[in-house]
């Protein structure tokens, strides 16, 4: 194994990270409000099947952007409508958002473009291509310091965008009133409608949030990792990212590390397909197992301790 | 009389649940509508698939049959107050219990016994096998819950993975013939159940082909066993005591830890039949995602059933319907694909589980306004 492959595992790395630090910080907003996301999976699938099909008729990858998080925020008010204002089993609730995803763009998908489920092929002017800095094509044609570099200046502008709302949802979370609020609300909502404050518009707006990080998952799936949509394309996206989050014990910075190693484990199972380590052939499906078997093991308590926030899934009913 | 704002029980299980599945058809014909057509002819199609010939009729049961399984499975654990996402992997998982019977023991069998005698064996084996497997694949999860204190949904959900991940790697690198291409173990004969069509065919009756056999008897046994396990045993009254209330069950003497792995070793047990049927009774070979997400219909059978066996047995056959009114949906209009039954799934799971309580202020206003 040659330095090149090094490099190209670090950067897909990244590639693959994105849509999952995107939808775990939607995780993170939903779930410290107190709301259950189990639905992150389908909202990710309509983003993406919005961002493929407006980028498409609009020609603009923006456009795409733009109707991802619309409907990928439709969906989560969906979740919230049930959640909140109804108080329904907010776990039922996200497996029916998953099923609902899967079933409407595959079939929606199918009967607008007619390809099996699939969206048209964008161009690259109606995707989201690697920024194109001045002077990027020298830099990379140098030597190392090219090949360094290439790892963290190829990509989109959704990959920084991604990786700038780690910094903004914990400064958010951690320092604003409204952060404040919302994770008391997830905490103790009693005390929070004590203080006179509505527990519900504080919920639909965590939810809203997740819903519009979500799409913005989705719009990177389909228009900027790959340039089409296809059926059940977040492929487990969602619950890997729920998964992170817990590994990451319902905070911003550790769900950054977590989705990078998740993301670093999904990159090292695409290139080392086949390839023999110390003249031992390590099994795809040992990477693709091994962020669940993690979780399952930290869950269990063998490995520090995962606390979720202490009002998380339970329906916010008055006092009479 | 019932009093104000309770409503009596055949609303509650009844009509309810036929408003929730009205309302979610109705929803669905809004699709079928914005994808230009017609909505009322695509239901017809579906009604005829399904009701309208006996081949109809055998794959409605077909497909029934893993929906009881499945159905019970989540309906037990709900019972005991867990939600079990996990019958997916739980079926998957019972693969391995269910073919390697008929892999390695039914040869060896068949050399010293009558095949007469040698292929019940090997199907009973197949048979606890599967129900081993996806019970041991259950209790897990039951063990995190209950010892460790993990949450059971989140568990089950990551055991789905596992499953998926660790059944993939098997059925390549262990199950799959040297030179095979296709990704699944060699033809299991040694425990080989015969559907319906073969067995009409030796007693000289012909029968439309269809993937329906015996198993289904199997799925109406298990449908009643679970309802006498759950109102008529003491095990049954402990998982429904924990379920409805722990406090009140530990009071009384029960332990939840040893209900909650138990209720989740059966509701595991109760998937792995679906390996059972698809295996022996179906595909006669392990197969990749042999399951088909038959777990999570399960969700929506078990709600729409109100977690009764009764109620189950029917959710299932009205699921088995709309999936073989579905195939054939999709096969007369090409522009609704069969994913087309995975909304209807969702819509069922959304309104029976998530807002079942949306329109139960409405009926009871007019419930009792008509009663007054």
């Amino acid at each position: 194994m040659d330095l090149s492959i090094f490099f190209e595992i670090l950067s897909s790395t990244i590639r693959m990270s994105v849509p999952l630090i995107l939808a775990c910080l939607a995780g993170l907003w939903s779930e410290r409000s107190g709301i259950v996301d189990i639905g992150l999976e389908g909202k990710i699938l309509t983003g993406a099947f919005a961002a493929a099909s407006a980028s498409f008729y609009f020609q603009s990858a923006w456009a795409g952007l733009f109707f991802a998080v619309i409907i990928s925020v439709c969906m989560a008010l969906v979740h919230g409508y049930a959640s909140i204002t109804q108080r329904g089993n907010q776990v039922v609730s996200g497996v029916a958002i998953n099923m609902l995803a899967l079933g409407l763009t595959s079939v929606i998908g199918n009967s607008w473009f007619k390809q099996g489920g699939r969206t048209p092929a964008l161009g690259d002017t109606t995707r989201f291509m690697p920024i194109n800095f001045p002077g990027r094509e020298s830099l990379f044609n140098l030597p190392v310091v090219g090949a360094i570099s290439k790892i963290f200046l190829d990509h989109s502008v959704l990959t920084y965008l991604a990786f700038a709302m780690v910094p903004l949802s914990a400064w958010a979370l951690a320092k604003t009133r409204f952060g404040l609020r919302l994770r008391a609300v997830g905490e103790n909502p009693h005390a929070v409608d004590t203080a006179g404050i509505s527990v519900a518009k504080l919920r639909y707006q965590a939810v809203i949030i997740a819903g519009i990080l979500c799409g913005v998952a989705g719009a990177y799936l389909s228009t900027s990792l790959s340039a089409s949509f296809v059926r059940d394309m977040s492929a487990g996206r969602g619950y890997m990212a729920l998964t992170a989050l817990i590994f990451a014990n319902w905070r911003a910075w550790p769900a950054l590390y977590a989705c990078l190693l998740f993301g670093f484990l999904q990159a090292i199972a695409n290139f080392l397909q086949g390839v023999k380590l110390f003249g031992f052939e390590i099994p795809v499906q040992f990477f693709n197992a091994l962020p669940y078997v993690m979780t399952v093991i930290l869950l269990a308590g063998f490995i520090g301790k995962s606390i979720p926030p202490r009002a998380s899934g339970v329906p916010y009913t008055k006092d009479r | 009389m019932s009093q104000r704002g309770e409503l009596p029980t055949w609303v509650d299980i009844g009509l309810i649940p036929l408003i929730n599945l009205a309302i979610a058809l109705f929803i669905s014909g809004l699709v079928v509508v914005i994808i230009g057509e017609n909505p009322f002819r695509a239901l017809w199609i579906m009604l005829e698939g399904a009701l309208g010939s006996v081949k109809g009729w055998s794959y409605m049961f077909y497909y029934a049959t893993n929906f009881i399984f499945t159905g019970l499975c989540v309906a037990v654990a709900f019972h005991a107050g867990l939600f079990n996402i996990g019958g997916d992997g739980q079926a998957y998982v019972a693969g391995l219990g269910a073919a390697t019977p008929g892999l390695l023991l039914g040869g060896a069998l068949a050399a010293v016994l009558p095949a007469g005698i040698s292929q019940p064996i090997t199907i009973l084996i197949a048979l606890l096998g599967s129900i081993v497997m996806g019970a041991a694949y259950g209790w897990v999860p039951g063990y995190l819950q209950a010892k460790r204190g993990s949450h059971i949904v989140i568990t089950t959900i990551m055991f789905n993975f596992i499953a998926s991940s660790l059944m993939v790697y098997l059925i390549n690198n262990v199950f799959r013939p040297v030179g095979k291409m296709a990704v699944e173990s060699r033809s299991i004969d040694d425990a080989y159940i015969l559907n319906f069509r073969e067995l009409g065919r030796l007693v000289g009756v012909k029968l439309p082909s269809s993937p329906l056999n015996p198993v289904v008897l199997l799925a109406f046994l298990a449908a009643f066993l679970v309802w006498y396990l759950l109102w008529r045993t003491k095990l049954g009254y402990e998982i429904r005591a924990v379920g409805a209330n722990t406090d009140a069950a530990i009071y009384a003497g029960i332990k939840p830890q040893r209900i909650i792995m138990i209720a989740m070793a059966i509701s595991g047990g109760l998937a792995g039949l679906v390996a059972f049927n698809e295996i022996i009774g179906v595909q006669h070979r392990l197969l990749l995602d042999f399951v088909g997400g038959a777990g999570f219909v399960g969700i929506a059978v078990a709600l729409m059933g109100r977690s009764h066996p009764l109620g189950i047995v029917f959710a299932a056959l009205l699921f088995g319907l709309l999936y073989q009114g579905g195939t054939e949906l999709s096969f007369a209009i090409q522009t609704i694909s069969r994913d087309m039954i995975v909304v209807i799934q969702g819509l069922v799971i959304l309104f029976m589980g998530a807002l079942e309580d949306a329109f139960r202020p409405w009926l009871s206003a007019l419930f009792f306004k008509v009663e007054d």
